[in-house]
C-alpha cells in the first residue's frame, strides 16, 4: 500500500513484542494507556454484560411461553424486563462497537499510533465498569421496575425499587460514551497519518466520526434529564410530575431528544463495519463512498429533529406530530443510499462468502426489515395502533439486534486474527452465523403479527387472548436457537485464543491500513508512520502494485 | 516528507506524548477535544436551561413575584467578580504565552480569589433562602412575606430550579479553583508541561470563561425578570 516510510523518531528493541505480551502483570492491563488493551477491556466488560442481558431476555422468553405465565410474578417480570433494557442498551449496545473495535481500529485505520487522550480512554472504560457495577448492585438490592425509559412520574414519585441507583448507573454510562466521543473526534481530526485524507477515510471511521457527534450532542442531554429526575425523586421538586407542578411530557421530549438518536449510536458504528464487510469479501471499492460517509452524517443530523415520533399518542400537538412523522420519513433516505450502495457493491463483485460476509448479508436482510417497519411506526395513523405492542418489540430487535449485534458478531469475526492473531474455525462460524439468522428471525418475526394483532409489551401474562401462545412459543424456541447461535462463538474463539492457528498480517486479503501491520500489532502500532497514496478500498490499485510494492520494501527494511 | 518529520524530530518538546508525531499535533488534537467538551458542557446546561424557559413561560407573573426573594445586589457582586476573573484569566495565558512566570502566577492566583470570593457571596445567599425556609422539598414552608404573592408551588419550582441551576454552575466553579490550582502548581514548580507550552494555560482558560459564561446568563435569567 504505502511505500514511502518516515521514521518520526527511534522506537526502542522492543519491537518483536506485541500489545498483548508487552508486560504481562495485571497492572499493566489496568493502567495501560494502550487503546488496544483498552479495547480488551472493553470486550471483556461487554461480553459480561451481554450475558447478563441474555439471562434477563431468556427469562422474558420463558415466562410468556404460557398465558398465565410461567415463572416470574408481575413484579419481578418487570424488573427481569427493565434489567434486559437498561443493561442491553447502556451497557452492550451504546459501548459495544465504538468502544471495543472503534477504540482498536480507528487508530490502526488512519494511521495514529494511539488515540489522542489515553488516559481519558481508560477513564472511561473505568466509569463504565463503576456504572455497570453500580446497575449490578441496584439489581441484586431488589431490582428497578421503571422500564429502561424511566419515565415520570413512575420513576420520581411511584416507584418503591432502586431507581435512584439505576440513574446513576446510566448517568456513568453516558459518561465514559462522551468521553468516547471526544476521543475519537479529536483522534479522526487530528491524528490522521500524512495522506489519509478525508476522501480517503474508511467508510468505518466516517461512521464513528458521525456516532461521535450524536455522542457529543445527545448524550449530555440525557445526563442532565436524569439528573433533574434524581433531584425530583430525592428533593421532590417538581420539574416533570404533574403532582408536582411539573410536566411529564417535558421529559419525554428530553429523553427522546437523546434516546432517539442514541439507536444511531447504536447502528451507525455497525453500517460502518457492514461497510468494511462488503468492500473487503467484494474486493471492490464500496459503491458511491462518498455517499454512504455523507449519509452517516446525514442519519446523525436527521436523528436529532424526529424524537416526536415516541409521542404521538401523548399530550403532544397534532401538528407536532404530523412535522415529527414527515421528518422520520426522511431518515429512510440516507439509510436507504446505504443499503442500495453495499448492494451494488456486491453486484459483480469477487464475493468470498466466509464467516464475516455471513453476517454482512445478514445485515443487510434484517436491517432493511428493522428500517421499513419502522414506516409503520413513524407515520401516525399506524403508529396510535401499534404503539406499546410488540410490532415496536420486533422492530426495535430488528434495528439493534439484526443490526447492530449482527454487524458486532461480523466485526468480531472479521477483526479477532487482527486482535489476537489466531484464526478460528470458519466453518464453525458459518454455523453459528446461520443459527443467528435463522433463530433471530424465528424469535423476532412472530412478534411482528402477535403485535399486529393487539398482544402490548411490558405484560407478563396474556391469558385474555390465549391464541397468542403459538407466537409467543414459536419466539421463545427460536430465541433458544439464537442463544446456541450466540454461545458457540464464545467456545470456539475462546479456544481459538489457545489452540487456534497463527494468524498472518492479513489473514483476509484485506485492504486497510490495518492489515499492514503485524497480527497482533505491536503496541505502537506501526515500526513506521505509513504515508497513504492509494485510494480507499483501491483493490485494483493494490493489484497492480503488489509485486513493485514488496520490491520496495525489500529495498527499504534491509 | 522525510526532511520535515527530522526537523520536528529535533525540536522534541518534553511535553509531547508517545501518540504524537510533534507539539503541533498535539496541541491541535487537545484543542479539538477540548472544543467538543465545551459542545458538551452546552448541551448539558442548554437542558436546564430549556426547562427554565417553558416553566418561565407557563408562569411568568409568579417567578415575577417570586424572584424578589434573590438579592440582586449580591448577584451583580458576584457577576462583576466574575467578568473581572475572566480579564485575570486572559492575562494570565497572555503572560504564559510570554513566558513570564511570575505575572501568570500572579493572575491566576486573582483569579482564584475571585472564585473563592464568588462562593463566599453564594454561600451567604444560599443560606439567607434556607433560613426563609425556601429551599425546595418537605422544608419548604416560607413564610407568606417570602412569596411576594406567588403560588407557592411555583415558587417551589422557581427555587428549585434556582438551586438546581446555580448549583450546577458552583460545582463547575470549584472544579474550576481544583483545576487552577493545580496549574498554579505546575507553574510555580516550573514544570515544563506548562513553561514550555502555553496551551494547558490556554485551555483551563477556556474552561474558566465557558463557567463565566454561563453565569452571565444565569444573572439576569434569575436575578432581573422583568415584569
Ligand atoms: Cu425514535
Amino acid at each position: 500500500m504505502s511505500k514511502t516510510l518516515i521514521q518520526p523518531r527511534e522506537i526502542p528493541e522492543q519491537e518483536e513484542l506485541n500489545y498483548l505480551n508487552n508486560g504481562t502483570s495485571l497492572k499493566s492491563w489496568l493502567l495501560t494507556g494502550d487503546h488496544k488493551r483498552i479495547a480488551v477491556l472493553y470486550l471483556i466488560g461487554i461480553s459480561f454484560f451481554f450475558f447478563i442481558g441474555s439471562i434477563a431476555a431468556g427469562l422474558i422468553r420463558l415466562q410468556l411461553m404460557r398465558p398465565t405465565g410461567v415463572l416470574l410474578e408481575n413484579d419481578t417480570y418487570n424488573k427481569v424486563f427493565t434489567a434486559h433494557g437498561i443493561v442491553m442498551i447502556f451497557f452492550f449496545l451504546v459501548p459495544s462497537i465504538p468502544a471495543v473495535f472503534g477504540n482498536f481500529f480507528i487508530p490502526l485505520m488512519i494511521g495514529a499510533r494511539d488515540l489522542a487522550f489515553p488516559r481519558l480512554n481508560l477513564l472511561s472504560w473505568y466509569v463504565y465498569m463503576l456504572g455497570g457495577v453500580m446497575f449490578l448492585a441496584a439489581m441484586l438490592g431488589g431490582g428497578v421496575d421503571t422500564g429502561w425509559t424511566f419515565y415520570v412520574p413512575l420513576s420520581s414519585m411511584y416507584s418503591n425499587t432502586n431507581v435512584s441507583l439505576a440513574i446513576l448507573a446510566a448517568f456513568m454510562a453516558g459518561m465514559s460514551s462522551i468521553l468516547t466521543g471526544v476521543n475519537f473526534i479529536a483522534t479522526i481530526h487530528k491524528m490522521r497519518a500524512p495522506g489519509m485524507t478525508w476522501g480517503r477515510l474508511p467508510l468505518f471511521v466516517w461512521a464513528h466520526y458521525a456516532t461521535s457527534i450524536i455522542m457529543v450532542l445527545g448524550t449530555p442531554v440525557v445526563a442532565i434529564t436524569l439528573v433533574l429526575v434524581l433531584f425530583e425523586r430525592t428533593f421532590k421538586i417538581g420539574i416533570f410530575s404533574p403532582e408536582l407542578g411539573g410536566d411529564p411530557v417535558l421529559f419525554q421530549h428530553m429523553f427522546w431528544f437523546y434516546s432517539h438518536p442514541a439507536v444511531y449510536i447504536m447502528v451507525l458504528p455497525g453500517m460502518g463495519v457492514q461497510s468494511e464487510l462488503i468492500a473487503n469479501f467484494c474486493r471492490k471499492k464500496v459503491f458511491g463512498y462518498h455517499f454512504i460517509a455523507i449519509s452517516s452524517l446525514a442519519i446523525a443530523a436527521l436523528g436529532f429533529l424526529v424524537w416526536g415520533h415516541h409521542m404521538y399518542v401523548s399530550s403532544q400537538s397534532m401538528y407536532q406530530s404530523t412535522v415529527f412523522s414527515l421528518l422520520s420519513f426522511l431518515v429512510a433516505i440516507p439509510s436507504a443510499i446505504k443499503i442500495f450502495n453495499w448492494s451494488a457493491t456486491i453486484y459483480k463483485g469477487d464475493v468470498r462468502l466466509q464467516t464475516p460476509m455471513y453476517y454482512a448479508l445478514a445485515f443487510m436482510g434484517l436491517f432493511t426489515i428493522g428500517g421499513l417497519t419502522g414506516l409503520y411506526l413513524a407515520s401516525i395513523a399506524t403508529d396510535v395502533h401499534l404503539t406499546a405492542t410488540y410490532f415496536v418489540v420486533a422492530h426495535f430487535h430488528y434495528v439493534m439486534v439484526g443490526g447492530a449485534l449482527t454487524a458486532y458478531l461480523g466485526a468480531i469475526h472479521y477483526w479477532w486474527p487482527k486482535m489476537f492473531g489466531r484464526l478460528y474455525s470458519d466453518s464453525l462460524g458459518k454455523v453459528s452465523a446461520l443459527l443467528v439468522f435463522v433463530g433471530f428471525n424465528l424469535t423476532f418475526m412472530p412478534q411482528f403479527i402477535v403485535g399486529w394483532l393487539g398482544m402490548p409489551r411490558r405484560y407478563s401474562v396474556y391469558y385474555l387472548a390465549p391464541e397468542f401462545q403459538a407466537y409467543h412459543i414459536m419466539s421463545t424456541l427460536g430465541s433458544t436457537v439464537l442463544g446456541i447461535g450466540l454461545f458457540m462463538p464464545l467456545c470456539y474463539l475462546t479456544y481459538s485464543l489457545f489452540k487456534g492457528p497463527r494468524a498472518s498480517a492479513n489473514p483476509w486479503g484485506a485492504h486497510g491500513l490495518e492489515w499492514l501491520t503485524s497480527s497482533p500489532p505491536v503496541t505502537e502500532n506501526f515500526k513506521q508512520i505509513p504515508i497513504v497514496t492509494d485510494e480507499v478500498y483501491d483493490f485494483d490499485y493494490e493489484r497492480d502494485h503488489r509485486e513493485h510494492a514488496e520490491e520496495a520494501d525489500s529495498e527499504e527494511v534491509e | 516528507m522525510a526532511s520535515t518529520a527530522v526537523d520536528t524530530h529535533a525540536h522534541h518538546h518534553p511535553g509531547l506524548h508517545h501518540q504524537f508525531e510533534d507539539i503541533e499535533q498535539q496541541n491541535e488534537a487537545y484543542l479539538v477535544g477540548m472544543w467538543s467538551f465545551m459542545v458538551n458542557e452546552i448541551m448539558f446546561f442548554g437542558g436546564v436551561f430549556l426547562v427554565y424557559c417553558l416553566y418561565r413561560w407557563r408562569y411568568q407573573d409568579d417567578f415575577y413575584a417570586i424572584h424578589h426573594e434573590l438579592n440582586w445586589k449580591m448577584g451583580a457582586f458576584n457577576t462583576t467578580v466574575l467578568l473581572f476573573s475572566s480579564f485575570s484569566m486572559v492575562m494570565a495565558v497572555h503572560f504564559a504565552t510570554l513566558k513570564d512566570r511570575m505575572k501568570t502566577l500572579m493572575n491566576l492566583a486573582l483569579t482564584c480569589a475571585c472564585a473563592f470570593t464568588f462562593l463566599i457571596v453564594k454561600y451567604f445567599e444560599y443560606g439567607a433562602k434556607f433560613e426563609h425556609k425556601l429551599f425546595p422539598g418537605p422544608n419548604f414552608r416560607p413564610e407568606l412575606e417570602h412569596l411576594n404573592g406567588a403560588n407557592p408551588n411555583v415558587a417551589q419550582l422557581f427555587m428549585s430550579l434556582y438551586f438546581g441551576i446555580t448549583g450546577l454552575h458552583a460545582l463547575h466553579i470549584i472544579i474550576g479553583i481544583l483545576i487552577i490550582g493545580i496549574l498554579m502548581g505546575f507553574w510555580y514548580k516550573k514544570n515544563p508541561l506548562v513553561t514550555e507550552d502555553f496551551l494547558p494555560t490556554e485551555m483551563v482558560g477556556l474552561y474558566w470563561h465557558f463557567v463565566d459564561l454561563v453565569w452571565i446568563f444565569l444573572f439576569p435569567l434569575f436575578y432581573l425578570i422583568p415584569r
